[in-house]
């Protein structure tokens, strides 16, 4: 006889336990490992306000400007009487205009301008700019596994002692020339920040969110089998709690039956006749654009724990996620051509940290002559396999798994570097032989 | 592989001739470059076997190890190649030009001007593949630290002189190769494959002879053809005609020449050495000279094809004009190669084996500088690349067809006026995202604002831009600032120069995610390599 699982009590112990460490931890760091949808900017949230509350100034290091404005509008949303400072850049337009209504929230290009304040937030690329000021007791970093380590060296100076949080899944950081040299390096300037961190001190004390609120029961146990099988998680709510529907039935045409499957089963496959393709592979393209056109034509509605009545899945519930930019680009005008307006089209990269009803992924591995690590990065599938409360559907030219096949790994091994696991060929043919129970064939 | 170098090799394979990929030169080529040619023993790590090294295309100095397993020999040989290349690399040490460099003052903080040295050219090193670079560098790993008599009269087996100072700046080479856009030390291959697209795949691009073949082809012949020859094609005794371009020699030549020559010459050593009286040493001593004169035939004959290739190919990269930013980063080769000779003047010790966390992360940072930078300059230097950008979408060029002045909204309004542009391109544009143009050599800022009306069936699209600087202070936009109608303008959606990133702290300020300062837990600062039981065989 199991106990009934609850998802809440075992999320709650979790994030009590992050916060006694952080309170009242002696050790200079803490790493929350976090995955998809765990409610880590809940954490960073309450963390910070807490750590406001019992008295401690802190600093917030997130990793782009709409990452700290969206954590800046939490705050104020949570605690509207917070002293909360914003540093940002000198550029034109450095912030959301919605921080311009917030009361308590200084902005300011100056650190100093913003001494003095309970909570002070920004980029990791600003802060690398503050010299010459009195270390802060406590930081929080976010998104630290896509944050790279010299980013870290460049901040570590700022506080003594810090909270990391972030989503070992996702993309790790990339730079643009090879840093080969340094690779098995403790501080290779390349790794991200947690690995480092952890690299130079192992005993720091580190937790994890077992609890996926965002990714329906249809959806955890594939991605933390395929992209976290030593750390599993599971999703918040049960099946049945969600319901994805539409107001117009089916017409029959392959877009329409892979919407229905994917609502009554959570993942789609729309799969194409085999064939090798440039990347902006336009009947892909295409295919991807009608989906989305038809899934907002046949009014889609959405249920779930969040209120009783179902509730229209609009445009920007939805989103297109590509490897490439190019492919975004082709993805828009696509959609354009459709008269398809307000639906987030993204490469992965910039898809990471946001949550939407349906998603529909145009496959990394779709039509290409070859598979290599940059398409093969674990990272990038889990992005896009992982954004979605309802339903993700996959647009994909058939033979992905032969050409899996025919390119297993072959990345060097580097001495001193941890080999990621699970690789992302396993975890590409993991996700496919899943995709593969919810096919749905183009039929020309 | 970008959309453009695609076409580019389509187009080869179908003339049979290497498609041009820029109309000028991106790297710097000097008048007088040293070119060096070594090969390695195979199976020794580290151990070389032969040199081709000089700046005179037709006598090059030829250096062998007729036994690469005799480290005395291998000793010989370094010294002989420190006597090759330092010479050269001296020569440009004491040519400078003042000239003014700005300096933080350490009591004040505040930046000064400083008057300072630069040398007035850098010596230039060319290999032929980027196995050669590699090379080098493992030469510098292997000499610098080594210790001469003169640094400890103790040490058991000094090295000549001048090799640990050769293996400094052999490192620094090897070092600064990796800076994207540097030509202080430059391979062949490398040069060719980023102005030519030839009709084979990229692994074969890195074979110097078939490389030729496709960009030089013999009248009459296929690109594709050539290059097959210059890969397969053997001799009655099955040695190939164009050699591997080394480091790494051919098996066959290993196998069937090398072999028995090096057998030979050991043969003939230690018969001298057991003769037993001096007319029996003379005679074997002919032997001994005759054997090592073998052994230097044969690798200057597979060494030679490789040299005249190398020359062959600088003569091909000459013909282009030197893009007029290529010049610029020449300059920085320059600092670097005058900031290492004062460091070596001032008596620092050699490069340390491994990067500390600050050195590390800054040379990551400012490479990636230089890779935009280098994207960027060659993008403006040369519409062939500027074409490959906007095939991809990251540049357009076109029409202006009106310009409406409009102001910001601010206290004092300055000039932001809208110009709409005319172009059958598709760049890919967002809300705001920035695009820049070229104003007299420095960048204009102007972001999208909108595409203008539906364009007409057939019509190209019209986008409208905001200028957004470089007009001057006065509500009146400077004379020439703004672009007018008719005016055909190439704009890029990347930036042209880029901002150096933050100050990291010095390597004494180390914090505590990055192991602290170092030298904490290790040991001081590096040491010579110590003497392990390997060294003493």
């Amino acid at each position: 006889m199991t106990a009934v699982f609850d998802p809440g009590a075992q999320a709650a112990r979790a994030t009590d336990a992050i916060l006694a460490d952080t309170l009242s931890g002696t050790s200079r760091g803490i790493v929350v490992d976090s995955p998809p949808g765990a409610g880590k900017s809940t954490l960073v949230v309450r963390a910070a306000l807490e750590l406001a509350a019992a008295g401690h100034p802190l600093m917030v290091v997130a990793q782009t400007n709409a990452q700290v404005d969206d954590l800046v509008v939490r705050l104020a949303e949570k605690d509207p009487g917070l002293p909360v400072g914003r540093l940002h850049s000198n550029d034109s337009d450095p912030y959301d205009k919605v921080l311009d209504g917030l009361a308590n929230v200084r902005k300011s290009a100056k650190a100093s301008d913003l001494a003095g304040l309970d909570v002070v937030i920004s980029t990791a690329a600003k802060w690398a700019h503050v010299k010459n000021v009195e270390p802060w007791g406590h930081a929080i970093v976010d998104e630290a596994y896509q944050m790279r380590s010299d980013a870290l060296l460049a901040v570590a100076g700022l506080f003594e002692r810090a909270l990391f949080v972030g989503d070992p899944g996702q993309l790790d950081p990339f730079s643009i020339v090879g840093a080969d040299q340094w690779a098995g390096l403790s501080y290779d300037p390349s790794a991200s920040a947690v690995s480092t961190l952890l690299a130079h001190n192992p005993q720091l004390p580190q937790h994890r969110l077992p609890v996926s609120w965002r990714l329906p029961a249809s959806a955890a146990p594939l991605v933390s089998d395929a992209f976290y099988p030593y750390t599993p998680f599971r999703s918040g709510t049960d099946h049945g709690d969600r319901r994805l529907s539409f107001g117009v039935a089916s017409d029959g045409s392959a877009p329409d039956r892979v919407l229905d499957e994917a609502a009554e089963s959570g993942w789609g496959l729309l799969e194409l006749p085999a064939r090798h393709t440039p990347r902006t592979d336009p009947e892909a393209v295409r295919a991807v654009a009608l989906v989305v056109r038809r899934l907002l034509d046949r009014g889609g509605a959405a249920t779930s724990e969040r209120s009783p009545d179902p509730v229209p899945v609009t445009a920007d519930r939805v989103a297109v996620g590509t490897a490439h930019r190019d492919q975004a680009a082709a993805v828009r005008a696509a959609l354009a051509e459709l008269g398809v307006t307000g639906v987030a089209v993204d490469t992965a990269n910039r898809l990471q940290g946001r949550e939407f009803d349906v998603t529909v992924v145009l496959h990394p591995l779709s039509g290409r002559p070859d598979a290599t690590a940059f398409h093969l990065e674990t990272g990038r599938l889990c992005v896009l396999a992982s954004r979605h409360r309802h339903a993700c559907i996959v647009v994909c030219r058939a033979g992905v798994a032969e050409l899996l096949d025919e390119h297993p790994s072959t990345e060097p091994v580097q001495l001193g570097v941890m080999v990621k696991f699970p690789d992302g060929w396993e975890a590409n043919h993991a996700v496919l032989a899943h995709l593969g129970e919810h096919r749905v064939r183009w039929e020309a | 592989m970008s959309l453009i170098s695609t076409l580019a090799r389509l187009e080869a394979v179908e003339s049979g001739r290497a498609q041009p990929m820029t109309t000028v030169l991106h790297r710097h080529l000097t008048d007088r470059p040293l070119v060096l040619v070594p090969l390695t023993t195979a199976g020794e790590a580290g151990a070389p076997l032969g040199a081709l090294v000089g700046t005179d295309r037709d006598s090059p100095r030829l250096l062998a190890v007729s036994q690469p397993r005799d480290r005395d020999l291998r000793f010989a040989f370094l010294a002989e190649l420190a006597e090759a290349v330092l010479p050269h690399i001296e020569a440009y040490e004491d040519v400078v030009e003042p000239t003014e460099r700005n300096e933080t003052d350490p009591e004040t903080g505040k930046k000064v001007k400083v008057e300072v040295e630069l040398c007035a050219d850098a010596p230039q090193l060319i290999v032929p593949s980027r196995a050669g670079i590699d090379f080098v560098r493992l030469l510098g790993r292997s000499m610098r630290f080594r210790r001469t008599a003169e640094d400890d009269p103790d040490t058991p087996y000094p090295a000549p002189a001048r090799v640990p100072l050769l293996g400094r700046w052999l490192t620094h080479y090897g070092e600064r190769a990796r800076v994207p856009g540097s030509s202080l030390l430059l391979a062949t291959t490398d040069l060719l494959n980023r102005h030519w697209a030839t009709g084979q795949s990229s692994l074969e691009d890195q074979h110097l002879g078939a490389l030729l073949a496709w960009i030089a082809a013999p009248a009459g012949e296929s690109g594709a053809r050539a290059a097959l020859r210059a890969e397969l094609e053997r001799d009655g005794e099955g040695q190939l005609l164009c050699p591997p371009a080394g480091p790494a020699t051919d098996p066959a030549f290993d196998n069937r020449l090398l072999a028995p020559a090096i057998e030979k010459y050991d043969r003939a050593r230690t018969s001298l050495a057991a003769a037993e009286d001096g007319l029996a040493a003379d005679a074997r001593l002919a032997e001994l000279t005759a054997a090592e004169r073998d052994i230097r035939a044969l690798l200057a004959g597979i060494m030679r094809p490789t040299w005249d290739a190398v020359w062959r190919g600088l003569d091909l990269l000459k013909e282009l004009p030197e893009g007029s930013r290529a010049e610029d980063r020449w300059t920085r080769d320059r600092w670097s190669f005058t900031g290492h000779r004062d460091r070596v003047r001032s008596g620092e010790p050699p490069q340390p084996r491994r990067d500390d966390a600050v050195t590390a992360a800054q040379k990551l940072a400012s490479r990636e500088t230089a890779q935009a930078q280098l994207e960027a300059q060659e993008a403006l230097d040369d519409p062939l690349v500027l074409a490959g950008r906007r095939l991809a979408g990251e540049a357009f060029v076109g029409d202006v067809t009106g310009v409406v002045m409009a102001y910001s909204e601010s206290k004092r309004p300055s000039p932001r006026p809208l110009v709409t542009v005319r172009t059958d391109e598709r760049p890919h544009l967002g809300e705001r995202t920035k695009v820049y143009r070229s104003l007299d050599g420095r960048p204009q800022t102007a972001e999208f604002v909108e595409y203008a009306a539906e364009p007409e069936d057939g019509d190209a699209p019209l986008l409208v831009l905001r200028i957004t600087d470089r007009m001057g202070r006065s509500k009146e936009p400077a004379p020439g600032s703004v672009p007018e109608p008719g005016d055909r303008i190439a704009w890029t959606l990347f930036e042209h120069d880029q901002r150096g990133g933050p100050k990291l702290p010095d390597p004494e300020e180390t914090p505590w995610t990055h192991g602290g300062p170092p030298g904490a837990t290790a040991g001081q600062a590096e040491r010579p390599d110590p003497v392990t039981a390997e060294d003493l065989l």
